[in-house]
């Protein structure tokens, strides 16, 4: 390869890398919420639960449109988000075991679904398998297309009510006292969530859409005592990611896009662990050094 | 011995193996962790395979093993920052392993015959293929020696450390305080859970040990408090979803793992419904009779204060009249206009407001 | 003399059990009020039916003789320890919160709500932290912080859930003394409180609570050993009261 920034002005790459980096910008902004709701592992879930949907879907109409398949996932992501709420809810299992029963029996009803698929004639499994491993590069140019309207959308939401949801997180009981109507905004906001993991799954696919939701929002908070500071880093960090990898994974041969974009945003979360101003461990422990320091001195 | 009865005595006795140290996992809050680790050791059979060149090799094991635990040793050091959430520290770190995983194998993949998907979603119904030949004589298929060892291990491992296991699930500070270490146990859990998962994935895949794993000890903890119990119905459990899965999976001809999982799934599903304590329906039941008991209650005070003989002297919505009516029946209340109390009506006046307002006893009299 | 707050017979269940049972109750206009008894009394429960934070079994609430909650009227200051304190927010966020119920949906903070922001944040001693990271602040710049946003809210009534929770004695002083400011505005305050010997200094009227309610009125009149170890369930006599 004579320079590896050629790629940039290739008109395919340009097309994925769009997606990569808008499924970056929304993973990172939803996933921020996410993250501060305390929900950081429904990612998992939710992706999970989404395989089967993309599989019924394609039973049901025969159609590979990527719409049309998100739209089943939405489905059994819903269904599944409702079943761990209610097991949680009427009986004393606890969230962490509800959650891994019903992630790992949806993907297995998944995988049940995809192998009878497979007998029939018309399936391509290409189609439907790049929702488990993701795979960047089968992006058409409309599944972007998709896309950029569904990050318009979500972004639009977002900022309008954007004073809302940050109150309804930080203090819900405040928000509900105040007059607003809190189960409205939570059922709005967790759908908000729930769909840009479904949008997500293409690209990174299901096993790793979890770490696009958490990795970019906790990077971010690092550097940040804001929300929306917080939340604008997270989308930063999210494209990059998303670019990145995409442009990592075009360069080298045989380099997977998901892996690659979730190595890079760990990269960037250890380089905040560490490194950032005031919570870093690094300046956590300069800190600390310092004051001992200081008391010794102090003892004479 | 048929391929079908192979393949379901592997199915048996890795569920089994699985749901074992699911128990605790289940008891002590870790689910999750199943899910991290299943993924993670991917990355531990392919540097174990760097380093011996061979696929078939027992430092893949091992390797695996140790990155499981390695897993949990770096998700809490994570956590312990107090930069992320515990949950969220689980969620950063094993998509990180599995993602250098999945690139070095594409990466190397000339010379690394590994199958990501064998690995992930498994493949039992190949599981035949593989024999165990000792002396040149085929004593069965390879995934039933495998499942068998780790089974052992896992019963060798609850039965010998029962006592510990048990004090440190229900009551960590103490164990300490007598001198067996959390910390210790709670490695060892996580090495046999490490092992485990990496003697089970071949035959049923990563993901769907988790299924494994959680599902028959979550349905088992719907049904008893007693840890024994919990550990035999959890191992019934697990054996009946890996038949009854085989089963359906052979009648509809779909993946055998998959099909295991869902049947996990749905009894737990059928006794989250249906258990007789614990269940939703037994929930619901009972929730509706503590408020009928609240306000069975609720209007024999009334009447007691005499409030409810005057402003309730016509009882009209149809919920109230059951409860007078409930109220009579019981020989609490008499009259149909006005309510008076009958001697019996007292007594549980009395107890019902020890009960409900213990404070004011003294001062009653 | 109007009634900011009348509680008619309100009862609250958790299960099969009264968390409130049959309470009665008002406070005047105008009043510092105290809400005591023992844990478990649902001092808290009390609030937040009031609020219409959590469902009744039965009972309604009036605010100056209102049944609908008028908006913009109510301020209410939580348990601090019911929110996550590591959430990306400096003081000042925090306590233009406090103004949203003024905005409605989807409109954002105007200068003017900044400037009842940043003059409520300097009533309770807070402007050289305001733009300080929530985390950072001790137990009691947090209770401070808390009541910054409901004095944003310039409301007519306000409900604080123990606000002197955690906080040092300078923290506590200040606190009253911003609550007494409120009372001589003519604001209605009404406050869960733990330390029974400090309700006579800082409260005049007093609301003796222990599921049922015990007493209810004028400090002077109600706060005394009987009622307060009925309350309480107990035989001591306090130090101070009648």
């Amino acid at each position: 390869m004579a320079n590896p920034l050629l790629l940039f002005s290739d008109y395919t790459f340009q097309t994925v890398a769009l997606g990569s980096l808008l499924m970056g910008v929304l993973s990172g902004i939803l996933g921020s919420f996410a993250v501060l709701r305390k929900q950081s592992l429904l990612g998992d879930g939710v992706s999970h639960a989404a395989l089967p949907g993309v599989v019924f879907a394609f039973m049901l109409t025969g159609t590979k449109n990527t719409e049309i398949l998100l739209l089943g996932a939405l489905g059994t992501g819903l269904i599944a988000t409702a079943l761990m709420m209610n097991i949680v809810k009427h009986s004393r299992v606890k969230f962490d075991a509800a959650l891994a029963v019903v992630m790992s029996v949806f993907f297995g009803l998944g995988l049940v679904l995809f192998t009878y698929v497979q007998k029939s004639p018309n399936a391509n499994q290409a189609g439907l398998k790049r929702f488990i491993y993701g795979q960047a590069a089968a992006m058409l140019e409309r599944d972007v297309y998709f896309m950029q309207i569904c990050a318009v959308v979500l972004l639009f939401i977002v900022i309008l009510f954007f004073k809302e949801f940050k109150l309804l997180t930080f203090d819900s009981d405040f928000a509900k006292s105040i007059g607003m109507p809190i189960g409205w905004m939570n059922a709005g906001l967790s759908l908000l969530i729930v769909l840009a993991i479904i949008i997500g799954l293409q690209t990174v696919g299901a096993i790793l859409m979890s770490a696009m939701l958490i990795a970019p929002a906790a990077a971010a908070r690092q550097w940040s005592s804001k929300l929306w500071q917080m939340i604008t880093l997270a989308a930063v960090f999210g494209g990059l990611s998303g670019v990145l990898g995409t442009w990592v994974s075009s360069s080298f041969a045989q380099m997977p896009t998901g892996p690659a974009i979730v190595v890079c945003v760990s990269v960037i979360t250890i380089i905040s662990l560490l490194f950032a101003p005031k919570r870093g461990l690094l300046s956590r422990l300069t800190r600390q050094h310092n004051q001992k320091r200081k008391l010794e001195a102090e003892r004479g | 011995m048929s391929a079908g009865i192979e393949i379901q005595i592997i199915a048996v006795l890795t569920a089994v193996a699985c749901a074992l140290p699911g128990v605790f996992l289940v008891l002590r809050k870790m689910s999750m962790m199943s899910d991290a680790i299943t993924h993670t050791i991917l990355l531990g059979i392919v540097l174990g395979f760097f380093v011996t060149q061979d696929l078939s090799s027992p430092v893949l094991l091992l390797g695996a093993a140790l990155i499981g635990v390695i897993t949990v040793w770096l998700t809490e050091l994570t956590a312990k920052t107090r930069l992320v959430s515990e949950d969220s520290a689980i969620g950063l770190i094993f998509p990180l392993l599995f993602s250098v995983a999945i690139i070095l194998i594409s990466r190397y993949a000339g010379s690394v015959h590994l199958d990501t998907d064998s690995v992930l979603l498994g493949e039992l119904a190949f599981a035949p293929f593989e024999r165990m030949v000792v002396l040149g004589i085929d004593i069965g298929a390879k995934g039933m020696y495998t499942g068998g060892v780790i089974l052992l291990l896992n019963i060798l491992f609850i039965g010998i450390f029962f006592k510990e296991l048990k004090l440190v699930t229900f009551d960590p500070i103490l164990s300490a305080v007598i001198g067996f270490s959390p910390a210790v146990f709670h490695y060892s859990l996580m090495g046999m859970v490490s092992l485990t998962t990496v003697g089970a994935f071949e035959a049923v895949g990563s993901v769907l040990v988790v299924a494994f794993m959680i599902a028959p000890p979550a349905t088992a903890y719907l049904l008893t408090d007693d840890l024994k119990k919990m550990i035999g119905l959890t191992a019934g459990f697990a054996a009946v979803s890996a038949i009854v899965g085989y089963q359906l999976a052979v009648y509809l001809d779909v993946s055998i793992a998959g099909s295991m999982a869902v049947t996990t799934g749905i009894i737990f599903m059928l006794v989250f419904f249906l258990a007789p304590k614990r269940g939703f329906f037994a929930d619901i039941v009972k929730k509706k009779k503590q408020k009928e008991y609240f306000a069975e209650n609720a209007f024999l005070l009334q009447i007691d204060s005499g409030v409810n003989a005057m402003e309730r002297a016509a009882v009209t919505s149809k919920r109230e009249k059951k409860i007078m009516a409930d109220l009579r029946q019981k020989n609490w209340i008499v009259g149909e206009e006005k309510y008076a109390l009958t001697a019996e009506g007292i007594q549980q006046v009395e107890s019902i407001k020890k009960e409900w307002f213990p404070g004011f006893q003294n001062q009653e009299n | 003399m109007e009634n900011a707050v009348s509680v008619n017979r309100l009862t609250v269940s958790y299960g099969d059990k009264p968390v409130l049972w049959d309470v009665n109750m008002e406070i005047p206009k105008g009043k510092l009020a105290a809400v005591i008894g023992p844990n478990g009394a649902g001092k808290s429960t009390l609030l937040k039916a009031v609020l219409g934070l959590i469902p009744k079994v039965s009972g309604d609430v009036q605010f100056f003789g209102e049944k609908e909650i008028p908006k913009n009227t109510i301020g209410y200051v939580p348990q601090s320890e019911s929110v996550d304190w590591d959430f990306p927010a400096t003081v000042s966020d925090v306590v233009l919160m406090g103004r949203y119920g003024h905005l409605g949906l989807i409109k954002r903070p105007r200068k003017l709500d900044k400037e009842i922001a940043a003059h409520a944040i300097e009533l309770v001693g807070m402007t050289e932290y305001a733009n300080r990271q929530i985390k950072e602040l001790s137990g009691g710049q947090q209770q401070r912080v808390f009541l910054a946003r409901a004095l944003a809210q310039q409301a007519d009534i306000y409900f604080m859930d123990e606000p002197f929770k955690g906080v040092d004695v300078q923290t506590e002083r200040a606190i009253v003394q911003i609550l007494k400011n409120l009372k001589e505005e003519g604001k209605t305050v009404i406050v869960v409180h733990h330390d029974l010997q400090t309700v006579k200094d800082y409260f005049d009227w007093v609301t003796l609570l222990n599921v049922r309610l015990v007493a209810n009125g004028e400090a002077e009149k109600v706060f005394d050993s009987k009622n307060v170890n009925q309350t309480y369930n107990t035989h001591i006599l306090l130090e101070g009261v009648g």
